[in-house]
């Protein structure tokens, strides 16, 4: 590097820095360190995977929805989040990968997704309680990205956070009309609830101390909160509901400290959130696999697609 | 977008996030996306029309729904399984389109028959014999996009010239789903016809698959055709079009299609039928059962249950 080069790349690291501290946002054609933009890459393919694997767990009760109306908003559902995952694709394409690189990535397993699609859904409660819970958590994860540091990133956040609310709305709503049906309905409920509870926490990743990641992030205006922040947060959002539901959360330590006006609340098992995201999880193979088979199976279509393509521009040139 | 507003995006989506136990609204029209109803829900209560035997009426209502209802079932079975994002999304949304269809008609079949049943009695506490589907809705495409795409060219040029002619129906549930239908089959068909285009004409083995595709799902196409009792009576009372008469235009656009995507014209028996009757008698073939057993699993589960 010459000493023209290494001056002009401390100009353009300051004004980087100062769109960053005048809480601006970065475009593509902004200059970046590497190091944020990689960590964007890794964040945003991180969250597109998950909207793609998310689909499968919820997927998994299309067929079996229990009325038509059900089915109806079940299907929906799963839609948005296969164009969820396109926007944040798409998103991430703005930072020099590409959609199909990224795919390879997760079915490699050298990407990750949340760590909540590796639980199975053994009830049609677990619809509901999804929407409730698994949105809600992503919800308070996602508002804030809404104020993120880079712009396309941002602006898909602002569009996904609209239709999550509305997930969340439809859970809680079937929720609430399970708890008010038969005993046996309710019950499906209060057993669901037992099981997403520990594992929705978890999706706030680890404690403030064990999440090496969280500082430089929140420097860049990328994260906005700390994990145990938006845990509170979401405990103490979420206790209302679960009473107006007639749930109990399965945590004898939950209570409310009127000293913090917040709730205290027991340590999620740290070990099986380690398991779960190294792989070890109930359904991580499965749901790998799931995804790798789409892939492969659609390779040859595809492929298909760009022959045509690649034939009808060879038409066009002749004709000109 | 200014900081201002950033921030008050987060400010509303917080708040719908914790007004959730309050609320219970069901008028928000995107409550329930592509069920279809907010248009003909106040017609589905609509007198019969005159001259037109109820009886016949319901069970109309209920060939026209189940089709849509059984294929939007396979369809859904793409989900999570399709070759690529943008398929996700077009196939989810034809099977939404045609749920919604199913939903409307099978009100208006509940209504028509005076005995109490709504939609979902009609879905989940009918048995196969019940059901007045055509054989093409119920088979498994064993997730072959190639098949997949030969059963929507067929099931969506089929259904589009029908509802095409129902848009003058003398009932107005059927003349309003018509209505909406002829929009949503009329992008089903040309979704179809791009896919037919591409993999007949893209490479050598999507040639192969896409015949082979054709070929799998042609033996089913003549049922389609097959004009029913009920049909030949509720066309001379101005209900319900003849089939059979839309055989020629089908016939016309499948060989524009298939010309221009280097396919041939399947050239293999129709399944046959017993003693005459096939879908619309209820007569079905092995697949149905399946379909069904699946389908009612939860609903059958909890009788009584309200979801």
């Amino acid at each position: 590097m010459t000493a023209t080069d290494e001056r002009s790349h401390h100009a353009f690291e300051d004004e980087f820095q100062a769109t960053i501290d005048a809480d601006q946002r970065i475009e593509p054609r902004d200059w970046m360190p590497e190091a944020y933009r990689k960590t964007l890459i890794r964040q945003i393919a991180q969250h597109a995977h998950s909207e793609i694997i998310g689909m499968q767990p919820e997927g998994n009760w299309i067929s079996r929805a229990p009325s038509l109306r059900r089915k109806a908003i079940l299907l929906a559902k799963v839609q948005d989040e296969a164009g969820h995952g396109m926007y944040l694709y798409a998103a991430a394409e703005t930072l020099g990968v590409d959609r199909e690189e990224l795919t390879e990535k997760l079915i490699e397993s050298k990407q990750k997704y949340s760590s909540i699609f590796n639980y199975p859904t053994l009830t049609y409660a677990d619809v509901g309680v999804i929407g409730w819970l698994v949105d809600g958590a992503a919800i308070c994860n996602q508002v804030p990205l809404c104020r993120c540091s880079y712009g396309p990133y941002a602006r898909a956040m602002v569009r996904i956070c609209k239709e999550e609310s509305f997930h969340q709305r439809q859970g809680y709503e079937l929720l609430l009309a399970m708890v008010n049906g038969t005993p046996e309905q309710k019950a499906m409920v209060q057993e669901s609830v037992n099981r997403w509870w520990w594992p929705s926490l978890m999706m706030f990743g680890p404690a403030d101390g064990d999440s090496p990641n969280t500082q430089q992030s929140m420097a860049w205006n990328i994260k906005r909160h700390t994990n145990d922040e938006l845990r509170q947060r979401f405990v103490d959002m979420t206790v209302p509901q679960a009473a107006a539901l007639g749930v109990t959360l399965p945590d004898p330590d939950l209570r409310w400290n009127s000293e913090r006006q917040a709730h205290d609340f027991g340590e999620p098992d740290w070990s099986e959130f380690k398991a779960v995201i190294t792989g070890a999880g109930p359904t991580n193979a499965q749901r790998v696999a799931h995804r790798r088979r789409a892939h492969e199976n659609g390779a040859w279509v595809r492929e298909a697609a760009r022959a045509y393509a690649d034939k009808q521009a060879a038409k066009k040139q002749e004709a000109v | 977008m200014s900081p201002h507003e950033v921030h008050q995006g987060e400010h509303d989506a917080t708040n719908a996030y914790q007004s959730l136990s309050e609320t219970t609204e069901h008028d928000d029209p995107r409550w329930a996306f592509g069920t279809g109803f907010e248009d003909v829900e106040a017609e589905i209560s609509a007198p019969v029309p005159e001259g037109t035997d109820p009886a016949d009426l319901a069970a109309y209502c209920q060939m026209l729904g189940d089709d849509a209802l059984i294929y939007s079932q396979r369809l859904s079975e793409w989900v999570a399984n399709a070759p690529e994002l943008e398929e996700e999304v077009a196939l989810a949304n034809t099977a939404l389109d045609l749920l919604g269809q199913a939903r409307v008609l099978l009100s208006r079949a509940g209504h028509v028959e005076g005995r109490g049943r709504g939609e979902d009695a009609f879905a989940y506490l009918r048995d196969q014999a019940g059901f007045r589907n055509i054989a093409l809705a119920e088979q498994s495409d064993d997730l072959d996009f190639a098949r997949c795409i030969a059963r929507l060219l067929i099931f969506s040029t089929w259904r589009l010239a029908l509802l095409h002619r129902l848009l003058g129906s003398a009932d107005p549930v059927i003349a309003a789903v018509a209505g909406k239908g002829v929009k949503e089959l009329t992008y089903h068909r040309d979704y179809a016809a791009r896919w037919a285009l591409r993999l007949g004409d893209g490479t050598e083995e999507s040639h192969r698959r896409m015949q082979a595709g054709l070929e799998w799902a042609w033996p089913y196409v003549e049922e389609l055709f097959r004009t029913s009792d009920e049909e030949r009576r509720l066309v001379e009372a101005g209900v319900a079009v003849d089939p059979a008469g839309t055989r020629e235009e089908f016939d016309a656009v499948l060989a524009q299609v298939l010309e221009q995507a280097t396919l041939a014209r399947p050239e293999v028996a129709p399944v046959g039928t017993i003693g005459g009757r096939s879908g619309r008698q209820g007569i079905h073939t092995e697949r149905l059962g399946h379909v069904l057993a699946e389908m009612q699993s939860v609903a059958r589960e909890h009788p009584g249950a309200t979801w």
